[in-house]
């Protein structure tokens, strides 16, 4: 009593109220002058100061090339069963892919891109290595594929199954996947059938990788919606997540491993890879060093995972123990390197971020080994400056001024229709509810046109050397926003730096062309496996050149249904030599190989280097 | 029980569904509510406050607010609390301090912040026990009235908004089957600082926040529950106090 006496008789004094309104008027215009200062230095960009700015500064700049280089692709979107028609924007999203490989074996890297719509077809875009590129699709047989009632084309990956010397390529879908045999760079047959593979599936990603370590590339395929889902002729219409954040009512996976004589038997099961969650990217890399490759897996609307494999027992998921399966995202894209030239692989996971909504932010995943070799993960993206992208779809490293670290470009924009007008307020109306509510497609308010996170720009990120990025997108790239989604990464013109390919849903592909100093070295490897798979895919290239180290990794497909160039490329900056290279071979051993030349890209075969 | 209870909401939401993403958010956001509130709270009443009040304001920030930054955290958390002191008519407080703070940084540095995105894996489960417990809580403090008035005005405005929109009704209901909804009606529309005094004036109030609500909703404004509040809250309470309360 006498405490609430004394509490209603005291009165602060003058100066105590003044300091704290004051106070409370500072805080409470903190957020608004720093949403003022974000808003102000959104930089304006006049085209060539800002290319002679990113020359001298960052040491490069990329050019939009598509027209002058011949591509004129456009990616199709698909139209689906009616009863999805007022959200299908959002159902019909993906499918824009692009992955490299020089499939005549001529020196110069080709790339092939998909359609999504029925009777589209795919392009494979042959280098003349003249500066210009032709579409070979039809002629080589991997240009009609998306024929009415076979499904459309979602993304593809390169490498050699039969280990004959040229790269063969499967197509995955939401329908039939296909499986196409290099018939020494001249075109393809399908060879689907005797291949044993699944009759549908409804995948967004895929990669080879050899599981088993026995010299034949496997294929592992992430499932999207379920693969007994027609999108074009529904049963009924539950097929949207149950959840956004825990969904595990999609597409199985599939490990389907590569017996030698064209046909891959289904191991999924046995190896321990029965998630169903709606699996968007994945990547193989031997994470705990035990020689054989493991997997990350980007999932939507859930937690990331990560499989140990532990040889002969299987796969075991390790997510959580490695602190990575805790928070759920939107896991859009899985990318690899080596950010701070200390042999160690960081993990780039794509997600949404739409100011002021939806902040998940991208992960960048670095990891700390224990003593016993376990292996646990950070999310250090923030720190690093490559936290915040957009609604972001696929992601990849690559030195690209060629200063010795590796860069990131990054692709975003999700649906750019009506601008000025959002679906964004019905999404996250939607999406909060429970899951008898979102499950239903026929439950989601039409999207009526309306644009979702749409005419964003895509970023380039420049390593500063200290593990930290600098947004360089606005001198670097003048490419406008074409909802992107697949980046690959080549040397296109063989001019020793990293060109950009960009595939835009709906839109038309993008061929980023790299107008590099020419005051910077590099070198690059093309690995040829003897008892590893010929393709070399899992071998790591750990190059040394003056005080700096750094490691790269051959990948059967990697980012967001993208895949770069086969040949590993490195920056070396200023010097004038490298020390020396170290390929670890997935098959067990590593050869060590001494004065090798620079600006020139090397061709290794397993136990034996050929200059 | 208040604290009891969120803490149990921010214990099994955060082991179950990672709803903090961290912990230097919710120690900095509870420390920053509680520092603030016991030093201005003695500069203004001369003695040592219960840091109950404070402490449930920190946790419901740190649950709310998403940011990728941690300054926003201490920012949202520093203007609920030092609004308590600032804006007072006749001698009281008349915002809702957390949904101030929350309300004034989602619409002020969007690029910044964002509200909750985790619907605690969307399941029937987790979701029934938060009611189930709630509607107990809320019933202790006397407060029942108050909660089963707004979802009963939502769900109505729920289906006018349907109509209107031509949206389906599940859609327009989904909101209120989610986390943010649940700590919305369970701890900010029943603070009882910021009520009005009667119990029918409480009801009439909470039915007008879910009209200026669907007011809101029909404008497309994805955190309308907060803003409904933060616009409805402070003018009942002033009204009340001015015409209604005994002097």
């Amino acid at each position: 009593m006498r405490n609430s006496t004394k509490k209603e008789n005291y009165r602060p004094s003058k100066t105590v109220r003044i300091a704290v309104t004051s106070l409370f008027v500072v805080i409470l215009a903190v957020p608004i002058l720093l949403q003022y200062d974000a808003e102000r230095l959104s930089p304006g960009k006049d085209n060539a100061e800002a290319r002679k700015y990113a020359l001298d500064v960052f040491g490069f700049y990329l050019e939009e090339v598509s027209d002058a280089a011949g591509v004129d692709f456009i990616h199709r979107s698909p139209a689906l069963d009616s009863r999805i028609d007022h959200i299908l924007p959002t159902i019909a999203s993906t499918g824009a892919s692009v992955s490299v490989a020089d499939f005549n074996n001529d020196g110069w890297n080709d790339f092939y891109l998909t359609s999504s719509k029925y009777h589209t077809s795919n392009a494979l875009y042959k280098n003349l290595g003249d500066g210009t590129f032709v579409d070979v699709a039809d002629e080589t047989g991997v240009g009609k594929i998306n024929e009415k009632g076979t499904g459309v084309s979602m993304g593809s990956v390169w490498a050699d199954i039969d280990n004959d010397g040229f790269e063969d390529i499967f197509i995955y879908k939401w329908g039939q996947p296909r499986l196409f045999l290099n018939q020494g760079g001249t075109g393809f047959r399908d060879i689907t059938e005797s291949a044993g593979f699944p009759a549908w599936i409804n995948a967004n990603s895929a990669i080879w990788f050899d599981y088993n370590n026995d010299g034949l590339v496997d294929l592992f395929i992430g499932g999207y919606y379920k693969e007994k889902i027609n999108l074009w002729e529904l049963e009924n219409t539950l097929i949207m997540p149950e959840s956004f954040e825990y969904a595990n009512n999609g597409g199985r996976n599939y490990l389907l491993e590569n017996k030698g004589n064209g046909f891959f038997e289904d191991v999924t099961f046995s190896m321990g890879l029965s998630s169903t969650k709606w699996t968007l990217a994945v990547g193989s890399i031997d994470f705990d060093k035990n020689g054989y490759q493991d997997l990350f897996i980007a999932n939507d609307y859930s937690v990331d995972e990560l499989y140990m494999n532990n040889g002969a027992s299987g796969f075991e998921e390790v997510g959580k123990k490695a602190k990575i399966g805790y928070a759920p995202k939107s896991g859009m894209n899985v990318s690899f390197a080596d950010v701070s030239n200390n042999s160690q692989y960081s993990i780039y996971v794509s997600n949404i971020t739409e100011m002021g909504i939806l902040l998940q932010g991208n992960n960048m995943w670095v990891p700390a080994y224990g003593r016993g070799g376990e292996v646990e993960f950070a999310n250090r993206a923030g720190a690093m400056g490559i936290e915040l992208g957009g609604w972001s779809y696929g992601s990849q490293f690559g030195d690209l001024n060629n200063d010795g670290y590796q860069d990131l470009y990054l692709a975003n924009g999700y649906i750019s229709a009506a601008k000025n007008n959002s679906y964004w307020y019905d999404y996250s109306k939607i999406t909060g509810g429970n899951k008898a509510i979102i499950s239903d497609a026929l439950n989601w308010p039409a999207m009526e046109g309306r644009s979702q996170s749409g005419f964003q720009q895509n970023k380039v990120w420049v390593n500063s050397q200290s593990g930290i990025f600098a947004d360089v997108t606005d001198y670097i790239s003048d490419m406008p926003p074409r909802d992107s989604r697949a980046v690959a990464l080549a040397d296109l013109w063989n001019t020793g730096k990293l060109d950009v390919i960009v595939a835009n849903q709906g839109k038309k592909v993008s061929v980023l062309k790299n107008h590099g100093k020419q005051d910077k070295n590099w070198i690059s490897f093309q690995l040829e496996g003897t008892k590893s798979n010929r393709s070399a895919i899992g071998a790591q290239v750990v190059l040394e050149w003056e005080d700096q180290v750094q490691s790269q990794v051959v990948t059967g497909g990697i980012g967001f249904c993208s895949q770069n160039q086969r040949a590993i490329h490195f920056g070396i900056g200023a010097s004038d030599h490298v020390n020396k290279v170290t390929v670890i071979w997935p098959a067990g051993g590593e050869q060590i190989i001494t004065g090798l030349s620079i600006n020139t890209t090397h061709r290794i075969v397993e136990e034996h280097e050929i200059n | 029980m208040g604290p009891v209870f969120i803490s149990m909401i921010l214990v099994v939401g955060h082991l179950s569904f990672g709803i903090l993403e961290g912990f230097e958010n919710i120690i900095l956001t509870i420390i920053t509510c509680v520092i603030l509130d016991l030093s201005i709270g003695k500069l203004y009443t001369g003695t040592w406050k219960n840091p109950a009040s404070a402490y449930i304001s920190g946790i419901s920030v740190s649950i709310l607010v998403r940011s990728t930054f941690l300054w926003p955290y201490i920012i949202t958390a520093a203007i609920s609390i030092l609004s308590k002191y600032v804006i007072r008519y006749k001698g009281r407080h008349i915002w809702n301090p957390s949904n101030l703070g929350i309300s004034w940084m989602l619409f002020f540095a969007p690029m910044y912040v964002a509200g909750l995105s985790v619907q605690w894996g969307n399941n029937l489960a987790p979701m029934a026990i938060i009611w189930i417990l709630g509607m107990f809580i809320v019933y202790r403090a006397r407060r029942l009235h108050v909660t089963l008035t707004y979802v009963l005005s939502f769900i109505l405005f729920a289906f006018i908004r349907s109509l209107i929109t031509s949206d389906p009704f599940l859609a327009e209901l989904a909101p209120l089957t989610g986390p943010m909804y649940q700590l919305f009606i369970f701890f900010m529309i029943t603070d009882p600082p910021t009520n009005v005094g009667s119990k029918r004036g409480q009801m009439f109030v909470v039915f007008i926040v879910a009209l200026v609500e669907f007011a809101l909703r029909l404008n497309q404004f994805v955190y309308a529950p907060f803003y409904a509040l933060a616009i409805v809250g402070p003018i009942a309470k002033a009204i009340d106090l001015r015409f209604f309360q005994k002097k």
